[in-house]
């Protein structure tokens, strides 16, 4: 009797560590597919020459897409499509910022370097979860409200413009979303995230954050901005 | 551009208060680290740290 209920407790976790697989497989495949074809939209905006406002309009419309319509069809086919509608919108208005960077001395040595620089972060983050397997859920309180006051601070820098300011928003931007690659990949290796295309989209928009603060700070470093 | 500057800081601040639910109840419902966890995600953070003041040196 007892042999049968371990029998079937170890055929349960088997069957669960095969879905935990599974939904990590996913969400690294569509993460993959969604930063090449934002590339391909980001280099066709640089093509069309948008103007700076794109940017802004992009991640408007792309955050009020994964806000509000993402959540109702992330359980169904439909929601692949709307990960590529986000992610292929923001690589849009990423083009005139790349232009912006790439018109500069030394712009695209910076656009490299904070390319390569969110691929090892990204990488050696969740290299760190998948090797440890830590359990990383307690950093949720405390990135949420980390994330809450670097808006609120972010607000106030629109209208006051210290790039001191900017340079420690945006350091304080790549520590948060660093936390955020932790705090994601270990809901996923824990079975707290099953849904693939939500996982997706949070990992997506760590990596797009950190490029972009990347880009800011070794911009201002680099003394081009 | 001025009236960017207005949309940005609405868009922001939009984002602020559909967030703020979601961080009080993370808050209030996220387990508590032990001093090994908290270890466990400073070290790497600091790591990190270091690895922009290489990138830095290189631009």
């Amino acid at each position: 009797m007892d042999q049968n209920y371990s029998t079937i407790g170890r055929s349960s976790r088997t069957r669960q560590a095969i879905e935990i697989n599974k939904v990590l497989r996913n969400t690294y495949l569509l993460l993959a597919m969604t930063l090449l074809f934002s590339g391909f939209t980001a280099a066709i905006s640089m093509m069309m020459n948008m103007p700076p406002m794109t940017y802004l309009l992009s991640v408007i419309g792309g955050m009020v897409i994964a806000m509000f319509v993402l959540p109702r069809f992330a359980h169904s086919s439909a929601g692949i499509g709307i990960v590529f509608l986000i992610t292929g919108l923001l690589g849009f208005g990423l083009g005139p910022i790349l232009s912006m960077y790439a018109s500069v001395p030394n712009g695209s040595n910076i656009i490299m370097l904070s390319l390569g620089g969110t691929g090892v972060i990204f990488m050696g983050l969740s290299a760190y979860v998948l090797a440890t397997r830590k359990d990383f859920s307690f950093l949720g309180g405390f990135l949420m409200v980390g994330f809450l006051l670097v808006l609120v601070a972010a607000v106030a820098n629109i209208f006051l413009a210290i790039p001191a300011m900017s340079l420690m928003i945006s350091a304080v931007v790549i520590m948060l979303m660093s936390g955020f690659i932790l705090h994601d990949t270990s809901r996923i290796i824990h079975g707290g995230e099953t849904n693939y295309i939500l996982a997706t989209i949070g990992l997506y928009m760590t990596i797009f954050n950190i490029f972009i603060s990347l880009l800011q700070i070794l911009g201002i470093m680099g003394g081009d901005d | 551009m001025d009236w960017m500057k207005i949309v940005a800081a609405l868009a922001l601040i939009m984002f602020i208060i559909y967030l703020f639910p979601r961080a009080r109840h993370m808050m209030e419902n996220s387990p508590k680290g032990s001093s090994s966890d908290w270890m466990g995600f400073v070290v790497p953070i600091l790591m990190i740290l270091l690895f922009i003041m290489f990138l830095i040196q290189l631009v």
